[in-house]
């Protein structure tokens, strides 16, 4: 019985009354997308800035987790929403500047192996810190139930989080479109050289898109800690499917981050549907077919220092 | 006399006054080497099934550490080296290095059915007794079967018979529509296979089974189908970190639907928090059932580490404990004298309430389990309080044999 395509499928196409259950899945897709999005927008913008491939991203959303767990004992759940990721932003901050600003301008490999190292480094702080077993963390019991809409349902937290991401990323947009520090940052992703000509230094625009960056990981960290566990390996779990959603949105777009991350949501929430065992494989058979037709991913522009 | 000299003599009069107390042969005593009889443990201790590994170093640790106490087993001191399996290609290097480098006398641990068996053909061609502490698959005890491969962990089949056995007295299968969420890889395949079976046989419904892939971290696709699908039952054939994460988020949507399955790790539980949990389960080891030796060992273990042992820890702590139990009762280390030991029926205390003997055909550990059911949060006493033990399967009168896979159901030919 290990059925691909499901059952559920194969009833579909004889009793369209089971249509509602696939947009069911759709629209469930697209929530689950949003937390993609928070997680890998952060890498999206480390990564065109300052060229480093951050593979210590699912460390800081694993930080994130833990640090909640901590504040939300003292300070509830909505005060460790805002305290965790602002901690792991600091975190962050302190690191790229002792270590990662010697690396910007070098060989890639380099902020590679480091962020690599700092990976490993982290995840095993968090077992000699909270131990190897999970903690629990439940969901707040302000945020506990369901809106049913119709036959749909909905947990209220899901859509906290909906809404919390959706909050994030027009945050960021503005950050980037609408300021002056947003200005610098999108020259620096065209074009640091003449940015620096101009007499502008990009360090401070490099060590503020780290630590937003590595935040909004945090972000995502606390939200999931009551869906996922809080556990030492969930940042590692996490890393891949971040990359990937990167990589089909394409490097150094915003919009193309935010579109891949529903996409991949979308694309889940239909294979579990209609061909349980291929949930995982869905999203990584995405990357193919897109870079397939797009090699620079689906919003990715031709940047000359991508090249 | 140089000092080396004199250290060989103190040792050996060591041994002679540990032969005066002990009754074991003095000829095997003398011969008793200064050299440690070393341990190899390997077990996952990172990845989604670290966190159970980790226990079962613990506990496998506490072990040696207390035999050490207890002054070693044939005058020797006992080593435990450990090594972490992550998957099966590491677990091939770490069992060949502890087997090649370490010169382990036999290995001990596994948490995945799907290394357990990679590490079992390294154990076989090495000639080394592997005590599987951890893994479940049918498979292992049936057509992977091998002289040198010994089960301390209940197979799928003991799992899925345990709670079955309540349900179906209960009458809680014939004509129930069951909706199944399995692992996707060994262990799940394996235990879909003989809980399905198991179920249909008696009358239920099988509704639907998804394979989840393992690590997966949001299950809402997969509860919203449920939903939609309106079954009797869900039965979680989940492991590790996913076994967590699905009962966090079923608990999300408030679904009526009772929640069971082919399998229960008590750290998975823990991790989930008492307020998410439901439902009624099978375990191996509980640290709450009502024995002595069961509460002993849970306190040694709780003031070493700071919480209970789960019944990985069980198993690991047993595994340890039946492999020096038999070297001490053979006074020999060697894989033949141990392997006839535990095929001619030797008995060993399991800190449950009944003793257990290796099944010589397919080398299964029998013993008792447990029908658990998720506590009333009320009555919690800590965090770890999660479950009130309804009864132990076999009853205390029934053949241990009664859970157990036939030898026509999972026929086990040892080369």
């Amino acid at each position: 019985m290990t059925s691909c395509p499901s059952p559920l499928l194969l009833q579909l196409f004889s009793d369209p009354s089971l249509l509602p259950l696939l947009l069911e899945q759709i629209v469930n897709g697209l929530l689950v997308g949003a937390f993609y999005i928070v997680l890998s927008l952060g890498l999206s913008l480390i990564f065109s800035l300052g060229g480093v491939v951050n593979l210590a991203h699912g460390a800081f959303y694993a930080i994130g987790a833990y640090l909640a767990y901590e504040a939300e004992q003292r300070v509830g759940f909505f005060g460790a929403m805002v305290i965790s990721p602002v901690l792991v932003a600091l975190i962050g901050l302190a690191i790229e500047r002792l270590f990662l600003k010697r690396l910007y301008g070098k060989d890639p490999a380099l902020g590679l192996l480091f962020t690599f190292g700092l990976a490993m480094v982290a995840e095993q702080s968090l077992r000699m810190i909270w131990g190897t077993t999970g903690l629990p963390f439940s969901i707040p019991d302000a945020l506990r139930g369901q809106w049913m809409a119709g036959d749909f349902i909905y947990s209220y937290y899901r859509l906290t989080i909906l809404a919390v991401s959706v909050f994030a990323v027009l945050g960021c947009w503005l950050l980037l479109n609408r300021t002056p520090f947003g200005l610098v940052v999108r020259a620096g992703v065209r074009d640091p050289e003449m940015v620096r000509a101009l007499g502008i230094s990009l360090n401070p625009a490099l060590a503020a898109i780290f630590a937003l960056g590595v935040g909004l990981a945090g972000l995502a960290g606390v939200m999931s800690a009551p869906l996922a566990g809080v556990q030492p390996a969930m940042g590692s779990e996490i890393l891949t499917a971040t990359f990937v959603v990167v990589v089909i949105g394409g490097l150094g777009s915003f919009w193309g981050v935010v579109l891949a991350g529903l996409l991949v949501g979308v694309v889940r929430g239909i294979t579990v549907f209609g061909c349980p065992p291929g949930a995982e494989a869905s999203m990584y058979l995405l990357m193919v077919l897109v870079l397939l037709f797009r090699p620079r991913g689906l919003l990715g522009e031709r940047f000359e220092k991508f090249e | 006399m140089t000092l080396v000299d004199r250290r060989g003599a103190l040792k050996r009069g060591a041994a002679l006054a540990g032969a005066a107390v002990l009754p074991f042969g003095v000829p095997t005593l003398l011969r008793a080497q200064s050299e440690t009889i070393r341990l190899g443990h390997i077990t996952p201790r990172t990845g989604f099934l670290g966190q159970a590994g980790e226990q079962g170093f613990r506990a496998a640790a506490l072990a040696v550490e207390e035999a050490n106490a207890a002054g070693g087993i044939l005058g020797r001191k006992i080593e435990l080296i450990a090594e972490d399996s992550v998957n099966p290609a590491t677990a091939v290097n770490k069992a060949q290095k502890l087997i090649e480098r370490d010169k382990v006398l036999c290995l001990i641990g596994e948490v995945s059915s799907a290394s357990a068996l990679a590490i079992a053909e390294q154990a076989a061609r090495a000639k080394l007794p592997f005590f599987n502490t951890g893994s479940n698959s049918d498979a292992l005890r049936g057509q992977n079967c091998n002289r040198y491969l010994f089960h301390i962990e209940g197979s799928n089949t003991m799992y899925t018979k345990t709670i079955g056995t309540w349900q179906k007295q209960k009458n809680l299968i014939k004509g129930a529509r069951w909706y199944f969420l399995t692992a996707d890889y060994a262990f799940g395949h394996d235990l879909f296979r003989v809980s399905s079976r198991f179920l249909t046989e008696n009358g239920g419904i099988v509704l639907a089974n998804d394979m989840v892939p393992t690590n997966t971290a949001d299950y809402s696709s997969y509860i919203l189908k449920l939903r939609s699908l309106k079954p009797d039952y869900i039965y979680l054939n989940l492991a590790g970190v996913d076994q967590t994460t699905f009962l966090k988020q079923y608990r999300e949507y408030s679904l009526p639907f009772p929640l069971t399955g082919g399998v229960m790790d008590t750290i998975s539980f823990w991790a989930a928090g008492l307020e998410n949990l439901s439902g009624t389960w099978q375990s191996l080891w509980y640290h709450g059932i009502a024995n002595k030796d069961a509460q002993a060992f849970a306190r040694r273990f709780l003031d070493k580490y700071k919480l209970p042992p789960d019944n990985q820890a069980w198993g690991d702590y047993v595994g340890v404990r039946i492999a020096l139990q038999s070297m001490a009762e053979t006074r020999r280390t060697d894989a033949t004298s141990i392997i006839q030991h535990l095929e001619k029926g030797a008995t060993f205390d399991l800190l449950k309430d009944r003793k257990g003997m290796f099944r010589p055909w397919d080398h299964q550990l029998l013993q008792e389990m447990y029908v658990v059911q998720v506590k009333d949060k009320g009555k919690s006493k800590d965090k770890w309080d999660i479950f009130d033990v309804v009864e132990s399967v076999p009853g205390a009168k029934e053949s241990l044999e009664l859970i157990q896979p036939t030898q026509a159901e999972n026929p086990c030919k040892m080369a």
